[in-house]
Protein backbone atom coordinates (compact mmCIF):
# COMPACT_ATOMS: atom_id res chain seq x y z
CA UNK A 1 0.00 0.00 0.00
CA UNK A 2 1.36 3.45 -0.41
CA UNK A 3 2.00 5.57 2.61
CA UNK A 4 0.41 8.94 3.10
CA UNK A 5 3.01 10.94 2.52
CA UNK A 6 4.13 14.95 3.93
CA UNK A 7 7.58 16.76 3.58
CA UNK A 8 8.75 20.15 4.59
CA UNK A 9 11.44 22.53 4.41
CA UNK A 10 13.30 23.40 7.54
CA UNK A 11 15.06 26.94 8.09
CA UNK A 12 18.27 26.73 10.12
CA UNK A 13 18.12 29.27 13.14
CA UNK A 14 14.05 30.11 12.46
CA UNK A 15 12.93 29.94 15.78
CA UNK A 16 9.29 31.25 15.24
CA UNK A 17 8.16 29.00 13.06
CA UNK A 18 10.29 25.97 14.24
CA UNK A 19 8.02 22.90 15.46
CA UNK A 20 5.38 24.07 12.77
CA UNK A 21 5.92 21.05 10.52
CA UNK A 22 5.96 18.35 13.58
CA UNK A 23 2.54 20.07 14.85
CA UNK A 24 1.33 19.67 11.16
CA UNK A 25 2.55 16.01 11.25
CA UNK A 26 0.64 15.52 14.72
CA UNK A 27 -2.57 16.91 13.31
CA UNK A 28 -2.36 14.77 10.47
CA UNK A 29 -1.52 11.53 12.41
CA UNK A 30 -4.51 12.54 15.21
CA UNK A 31 -7.37 12.68 11.53
CA UNK A 32 -6.14 9.62 10.42
CA UNK A 33 -7.42 8.57 14.41
CA UNK A 34 -3.43 6.85 14.79
CA UNK A 35 -3.70 5.35 18.06
CA UNK A 36 -3.19 8.32 21.10
CA UNK A 37 0.05 6.72 21.94
CA UNK A 38 1.89 6.38 18.93
CA UNK A 39 0.78 10.02 18.40
CA UNK A 40 2.40 11.18 21.31
CA UNK A 41 6.09 9.10 20.71
CA UNK A 42 6.05 10.47 16.55
CA UNK A 43 4.89 14.06 17.21
CA UNK A 44 8.12 13.83 20.15
CA UNK A 45 10.46 12.25 17.76
CA UNK A 46 9.69 14.85 14.95
CA UNK A 47 9.69 17.64 17.11
CA UNK A 48 13.05 16.77 18.54
CA UNK A 49 14.55 16.15 15.02
CA UNK A 50 13.21 19.55 13.89
CA UNK A 51 14.32 21.38 16.60
CA UNK A 52 18.22 20.13 15.93
CA UNK A 53 17.55 20.96 12.20
CA UNK A 54 16.58 24.49 13.09
CA UNK A 55 19.50 24.46 16.10
CA UNK A 56 22.52 22.74 14.75
CA UNK A 57 21.98 22.38 10.64
CA UNK A 58 22.20 25.04 7.60
CA UNK A 59 18.58 24.02 6.71
CA UNK A 60 17.19 20.21 5.57
CA UNK A 61 13.43 18.66 5.36
CA UNK A 62 11.12 16.67 6.98
CA UNK A 63 9.50 13.60 5.34
CA UNK A 64 6.79 11.54 6.57
CA UNK A 65 5.67 8.68 5.72
CA UNK A 66 2.43 7.08 7.11
CA UNK A 67 1.12 3.41 6.39
CA UNK A 68 -1.24 1.40 7.73
CA UNK A 69 1.09 -0.34 10.55
CA UNK A 70 4.10 2.19 10.91
CA UNK A 71 5.31 5.76 10.51
CA UNK A 72 8.68 6.22 9.36
CA UNK A 73 10.03 9.88 10.22
CA UNK A 74 13.26 10.95 8.01
CA UNK A 75 15.35 13.72 9.46
CA UNK A 76 17.36 15.11 6.29
CA UNK A 77 19.86 18.41 6.91
CA UNK A 78 22.75 19.61 4.54
CA UNK A 79 25.41 19.80 7.40
CA UNK A 80 27.74 19.95 8.89
CA UNK A 81 27.05 16.68 10.53
CA UNK A 82 27.91 15.12 13.63
CA UNK A 83 31.19 14.43 14.90
CA UNK A 84 30.97 12.64 17.34
CA UNK A 85 27.93 10.60 17.33
CA UNK A 86 28.89 8.36 20.45
CA UNK A 87 29.01 11.67 22.67
CA UNK A 88 26.01 13.26 20.69
CA UNK A 89 23.55 9.88 21.89
CA UNK A 90 24.77 10.34 25.37
CA UNK A 91 21.59 12.02 27.56
CA UNK A 92 23.18 15.76 28.34
CA UNK A 93 25.82 15.83 26.17
CA UNK A 94 25.10 19.07 24.00
CA UNK A 95 26.99 21.18 21.96
CA UNK A 96 24.02 23.90 21.66
CA UNK A 97 24.35 27.54 22.09
CA UNK A 98 23.68 29.75 24.78
CA UNK A 99 21.39 31.52 23.04
CA UNK A 100 19.69 28.00 22.36
CA UNK A 101 19.56 27.03 25.81
CA UNK A 102 18.55 30.35 26.70
CA UNK A 103 15.08 29.27 24.77
CA UNK A 104 14.72 25.66 26.84
CA UNK A 105 16.41 23.80 24.38
CA UNK A 106 20.10 22.40 23.74
CA UNK A 107 19.57 20.14 26.86
CA UNK A 108 21.57 17.08 25.40
CA UNK A 109 18.51 15.29 25.73
CA UNK A 110 17.51 15.23 21.75
CA UNK A 111 19.20 12.46 20.34
CA UNK A 112 18.65 10.33 23.26
CA UNK A 113 14.76 11.40 23.29
CA UNK A 114 14.02 10.50 19.94
CA UNK A 115 15.49 6.95 20.27
CA UNK A 116 13.56 6.45 23.23
CA UNK A 117 10.22 6.98 21.40
CA UNK A 118 11.04 5.24 18.29
CA UNK A 119 11.05 1.32 17.81
CA UNK A 120 14.39 1.59 15.68
CA UNK A 121 16.19 5.14 14.74
CA UNK A 122 19.13 4.62 12.03
CA UNK A 123 21.72 7.22 11.79
CA UNK A 124 22.17 6.40 7.58
CA UNK A 125 24.49 9.33 7.39
CA UNK A 126 26.38 12.21 9.83
CA UNK A 127 29.35 13.35 8.10
CA UNK A 128 29.40 16.93 6.76
CA UNK A 129 27.65 16.31 4.09
CA UNK A 130 24.89 16.45 6.24
CA UNK A 131 22.84 14.62 8.79
CA UNK A 132 20.27 11.85 7.61
CA UNK A 133 18.50 10.14 10.68
CA UNK A 134 15.63 7.48 9.99
CA UNK A 135 13.20 6.52 12.46
CA UNK A 136 10.27 3.98 12.35
CA UNK A 137 7.11 3.33 14.59
CA UNK A 138 5.03 0.27 14.20
CA UNK A 139 1.78 0.07 15.25
CA UNK B 1 -8.40 19.88 39.65
CA UNK B 2 -10.13 22.11 37.94
CA UNK B 3 -8.45 25.44 36.03
CA UNK B 4 -10.34 27.37 38.22
CA UNK B 5 -9.39 26.17 41.43
CA UNK B 6 -5.48 26.34 39.60
CA UNK B 7 -6.34 30.35 38.67
CA UNK B 8 -7.60 30.93 42.65
CA UNK B 9 -4.64 28.80 44.30
CA UNK B 10 -1.91 30.93 42.08
CA UNK B 11 -3.79 34.17 42.22
CA UNK B 12 -3.25 33.77 38.75
CA UNK B 13 -5.08 35.84 35.52
CA UNK B 14 -6.21 34.28 32.82
CA UNK B 15 -4.73 35.50 29.31
CA UNK B 16 -6.62 33.18 26.90
CA UNK B 17 -9.38 30.52 27.03
CA UNK B 18 -11.00 32.07 29.81
CA UNK B 19 -14.20 29.80 28.85
CA UNK B 20 -11.98 26.93 29.49
CA UNK B 21 -11.47 26.90 33.18
CA UNK B 22 -14.22 24.56 34.00
CA UNK B 23 -11.70 21.86 32.43
CA UNK B 24 -9.82 19.18 34.81
CA UNK B 25 -6.05 18.79 35.20
CA UNK B 26 -4.39 15.89 36.49
CA UNK B 27 -0.76 16.26 37.10
CA UNK B 28 1.87 19.06 36.65
CA UNK B 29 5.41 19.99 35.81
CA UNK B 30 7.41 22.98 36.41
CA UNK B 31 10.16 23.10 34.19
CA UNK B 32 12.11 25.83 32.10
CA UNK B 33 13.76 23.33 29.95
CA UNK B 34 12.08 22.37 26.81
CA UNK B 35 13.91 19.35 26.50
CA UNK B 36 12.76 17.98 29.73
CA UNK B 37 9.26 18.78 29.34
CA UNK B 38 9.59 16.24 26.10
CA UNK B 39 11.43 13.41 28.03
CA UNK B 40 9.08 13.47 30.19
CA UNK B 41 7.48 9.85 30.39
CA UNK B 42 3.86 10.54 31.33
CA UNK B 43 1.79 12.84 30.39
CA UNK B 44 1.14 16.10 31.99
CA UNK B 45 -1.62 18.69 31.97
CA UNK B 46 -0.47 21.53 33.32
CA UNK B 47 3.04 23.66 32.63
CA UNK B 48 4.55 25.94 34.50
CA UNK B 49 7.27 27.87 33.36
CA UNK B 50 9.50 31.13 33.60
CA UNK B 51 10.42 30.59 29.76
CA UNK B 52 8.10 33.37 27.33
CA UNK B 53 9.37 32.00 24.30
CA UNK B 54 6.40 30.50 21.19
CA UNK B 55 8.43 26.74 21.61
CA UNK B 56 7.02 26.82 25.14
CA UNK B 57 4.06 26.73 23.34
CA UNK B 58 4.90 24.82 20.35
CA UNK B 59 6.06 22.17 23.23
CA UNK B 60 2.79 21.94 24.59
CA UNK B 61 1.08 21.87 21.25
CA UNK B 62 3.33 19.00 19.73
CA UNK B 63 2.76 16.75 22.99
CA UNK B 64 -0.57 17.39 23.07
CA UNK B 65 -1.70 16.36 26.47
CA UNK B 66 -1.09 20.03 28.03
CA UNK B 67 -4.24 21.89 29.12
CA UNK B 68 -2.75 24.82 30.07
CA UNK B 69 0.44 26.74 30.77
CA UNK B 70 1.26 29.38 33.89
CA UNK B 71 3.92 31.77 33.37
CA UNK B 72 5.36 32.69 36.74
CA UNK B 73 7.60 35.36 38.25
CA UNK B 74 4.68 38.30 36.53
CA UNK B 75 6.14 37.33 33.01
CA UNK B 76 3.67 38.47 30.83
CA UNK B 77 3.69 36.65 27.37
CA UNK B 78 3.31 38.41 23.59
CA UNK B 79 0.75 38.37 21.29
CA UNK B 80 2.27 35.79 19.42
CA UNK B 81 2.26 33.60 22.03
CA UNK B 82 -1.60 33.97 22.86
CA UNK B 83 -2.68 33.84 19.34
CA UNK B 84 -0.77 30.49 18.95
CA UNK B 85 -2.05 29.10 22.21
CA UNK B 86 -5.32 30.21 21.60
CA UNK B 87 -5.18 28.25 18.18
CA UNK B 88 -3.81 25.44 19.67
CA UNK B 89 -7.09 25.25 22.24
CA UNK B 90 -4.24 26.23 25.33
CA UNK B 91 -4.96 27.98 28.27
CA UNK B 92 -2.40 30.24 29.36
CA UNK B 93 -2.15 31.87 33.09
CA UNK B 94 0.09 34.51 34.76
CA UNK B 95 0.92 34.50 38.12
CA UNK B 96 3.46 36.31 40.36
CA UNK B 97 4.86 33.60 42.31
CA UNK B 98 7.98 32.26 41.28
CA UNK B 99 8.44 28.77 39.42
CA UNK B 100 9.31 27.32 43.04
CA UNK B 101 6.14 28.45 45.37
CA UNK B 102 3.62 28.33 42.21
CA UNK B 103 5.04 24.52 41.60
CA UNK B 104 4.44 24.17 46.18
CA UNK B 105 1.19 25.61 46.42
CA UNK B 106 -0.49 23.30 43.82
CA UNK B 107 1.42 20.36 45.08
CA UNK B 108 0.04 21.27 48.77
CA UNK B 109 -3.64 21.60 47.33
CA UNK B 110 -3.19 17.95 45.80
CA UNK B 111 -2.23 17.94 42.13
CA UNK B 112 0.44 15.30 41.49
CA UNK B 113 2.96 14.94 39.03
CA UNK B 114 2.06 11.80 38.30
CA UNK B 115 3.16 8.47 37.95
CA UNK B 116 6.72 8.76 37.24
CA UNK B 117 9.39 11.26 37.41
Amino acid sequence: MKPYTMDFDVKARDFSSAGESSSKFRKTLLMLSIPSDIVRRASIAAYEAEMNIVIHSYGGKMHFEIYSDKIVIIADDTGPGIKDLELAMKEGYSTAPKEVIEMGFGAGMGLPNMKRNVDNMEVVNHDESGTKIVMTINF
Amino acid sequence: MKLEEVKEILNAEVLCGHDRLSEEVNTACGADLMSDVLASKDEKSLLLTGLTNVQVVRTAEVLGDIVCIVFVRGKKPGPEILKMADSASIVIMKTDYPLFIACGLLYKNGLDCGSEF
